[in-house]
């Protein structure tokens, strides 16, 4: 039985993830067809999108639809899910095919698993970021291109304009290094210190959400399941508890360093190193030893 | 303007998650309840949308007789009124759940129906997509700014996107789901709480369905604890760190 992969856009890392989750569900001896969405430089308009697939699957009829874990890919499916009257299943990270089919998905931002039934064919599934390697199986050149929908229906809903964001610094989503604060830092002024170090460190300043909660800092700096997931080399968190909401955001860290003074706190379970104490004065400390390092 | 906002009653966990033995829920004995903050921020900013435009807020969720309170969290922030749509506690799935929002709602002529983006425990992406689909109404999601055209007539949304923000301009009723960011949410008051408590809550009993998308266990991820590397305490333990930053090739 043939699987049909959804490719947001073939350059992008989540699509070449979905496309190696097909690869490894169709085997040797199943055919993969890869299909991207063309709509001639015009706005995406994700039902156009969606009507353009959904007549892809009605015509070849598919054993499952894979499409990558991106917000694009999510929107997608569920379009399709919704078209058709199928059940999805997002954040997918294992699946095996029958009646019903079989799936093992991320709940709560990847802190939980949940095996799940999936009741009805063709199979919907949307592929958990980074749950596979992307390995480079299939040639752009592979990806057959089917024009959107242009029915005006499918168009009320469409990108009109893109506002560039203004570039400030080093990105959160990009940095090697993110310094982090949680509540304990106190208050607003006290990220000063967490600011010098970063910028000593060419890294960005995240946070947790208690400090977005309490206006310390805006959203866009907030780290976890409903911020901002960051990969740095190092992750240093300093007075955050390490709620699971809040680690879902560092798991791309290699590293991770926690400052806190409680030796009980959750965050050193995640933690590669660890000082117990004060932010206040750990902090300081490491720019001010950065600096007599580099004699300045 | 007369807004929907949905919202999903879930466990809060902190630091560590334990499972029920049956392995098919979280289990809650010491643990508080809430809504996503993508659901919180969509009640606030029906709030804040009746405050500039007029109209009403509602807001509505579909769980056990517990998740009232949820519904006067809500409403101590401001919502006026809630629906409860009142299940036996045990999952459903997002198909079901969309198809007893859609007959909660329908005839209610709500012009703005706001979701979360996903939910905070399951997290399918497609509740509201799916409301959208049966009421016949556009839906854009993953939306971080809202402004009313038109006198009402249509809306202009605002989505995050790697590099900038994608505008859509939608005509109303549409369905809009959002995300933590588009507004800080009020802390509720003391009269907001006490104002809530005589709030409206229209109950109705949402009897079981068998689920599509089927939960069968919950288990937690491996990934073993890692091995924690105590670097000193306090300031003293600065040089310790600055050879940790050397070795990973930081200074
Ligand atoms: C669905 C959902 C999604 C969520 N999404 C996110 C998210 O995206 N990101 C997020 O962060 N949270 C998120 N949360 C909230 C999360 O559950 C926690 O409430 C939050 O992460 C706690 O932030 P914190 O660690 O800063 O605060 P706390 O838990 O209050 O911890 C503060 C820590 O600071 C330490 N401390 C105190 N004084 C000092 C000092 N002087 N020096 C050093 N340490 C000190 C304390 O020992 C404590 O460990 C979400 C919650 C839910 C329900
Ligand atoms: C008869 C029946 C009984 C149910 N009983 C329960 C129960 O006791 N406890 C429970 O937790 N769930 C219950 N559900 C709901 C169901 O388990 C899930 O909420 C559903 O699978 C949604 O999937 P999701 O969380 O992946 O949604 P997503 O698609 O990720 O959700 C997106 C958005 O949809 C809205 N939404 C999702 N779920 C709900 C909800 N339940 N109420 C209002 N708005 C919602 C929110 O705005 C959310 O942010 C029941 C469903 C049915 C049909």
């Amino acid at each position: 039985m043939a699987i049909l992969v959804f490719v947001e856009d073939a350059g992008d890392e989540l699509s070449q993830q979905a496309i190696a989750f097909g690869r490894s569900l169709a085997g040797d001896s199943d055919p993969l067809d890869a299909v991207r969405i063309t709509n001639d430089g015009a706005g995406y308009a994700p039902a156009a999108w969606a009507h353009a697939l959904a007549e892809v699957i009605s015509e070849r009829r598919p054993a499952a639809v894979v499409a990558p874990g991106s917000e694009r890919g999510n929107e997608v499916l569920a379009h399709v899910a919704a078209r058709l009257d199928l059940p999805m299943a997002a954040h997918c990270t294992s699946v095996a095919l029958g009646d019903p089919a079989e799936v093992v998905r991320l709940r709560w931002g990847g802190s939980l698993l949940e095996e799940a039934r999936i009741h009805g064919s063709p199979v919907l599934l949307t592929v958990a970021p980074h749950a596979i390697a992307a390995d480079g199986v299939l040639d752009p050149a592979e990806i057959e291109s089917v024009a959107a929908s242009e029915e005006p229906a499918d168009l009320l809903v469409r990108v009109s304009e893109r506002v560039p964001s203004a570039v400030a610094g080093v990105s959160l989503a990009d940095a090697e290094v993110v310094v982090s604060g949680g509540r304990g830092v106190g208050s607003a002024e006290g990220f000063v210190a967490l600011e010098e170090l970063a910028s000593l460190l060419g890294g960005a300043v995240g946070c947790s959400r208690a400090v977005t909660s309490a206006g310390w800092r805006p959203h866009s700096d907030q780290v976890g399941q409903t911020g901002t997931k960051v990969s740095p080399e190092l992750y240093i968190a300093c007075g955050i508890s390490g709620a699971t909401q809040h680690l879902a955001g560092v798991k791309g860290a290699k590293k991770l360093l926690a400052i806190n003074p409680d030796g009980e706190a959750s965050i050193f379970a995640s933690a590669d190193y660890a000082v117990i104490g004060d932010l206040h004065e750990v902090v300081p400390a490491i720019s001010a030893e950065i600096r007599k390092a580099r004699g300045s | 303007m007369n807004i929907l906002a949905c919202v999903k009653r879930v466990p809060l966990t902190g630091g560590r998650i334990v499972l029920t033995d049956d392995e098919r829920a979280i289990s809650t004995r010491h643990l508080g309840f809430t809504v996503s903050p993508h659901e919180e921020c969509a009640c606030e900013e029906a709030v804040r949308l009746v405050e500039q435009h007029g109209g009403s807020s509602t807001v509505l969720t579909l769980g056990p007789p517990e998740a009232e309170e949820q519904l006067r969290d809500m409403m101590a922030i401001g919502v006026e009124r809630a629906i409860h749509l009142v299940s036996d506690g045990s999952e459903s799935d997002p198909q079901a759940t969309a198809a007893a929002i859609v007959s909660a709602v329908r005839e209610q002529g709500f012009d703005l129906l706001m979701f979360g983006n996903e939910s905070a425990d399951a997290g399918n992406y497609q509740v509201a997509v799916r409301v959208a689909y049966a009421l016949g109404l556009p839906v854009v999601t993953g939306v971080k700014a809202i402004a009313v055209l038109d006198g009402g007539a249509a809306v202009r949304c605002e989505q995050e996107v790697p590099g900038g923000r994608d505008v859509y301009t939608v005509p109303l009723p549409a369905v809009v789901t959002v995300k933590e960011g588009i507004n800080l949410p009020r802390y509720p008051s003391v009269p907001g709480r006490l104002r809530a408590k005589r709030k409206p809550v229209e109950s109705t009993v949402a009897g079981p369905v068998d689920a599509r998308l089927e939960m069968v266990r919950l288990r937690l991820p491996s990934g073993a604890e890692k091995q924690t590397q105590v670097l000193g305490h306090g300031a003293d333990a600065a040089p310790a760190v600055i050879s940790v930053l050397a070795e990973l090739g930081l200074v």
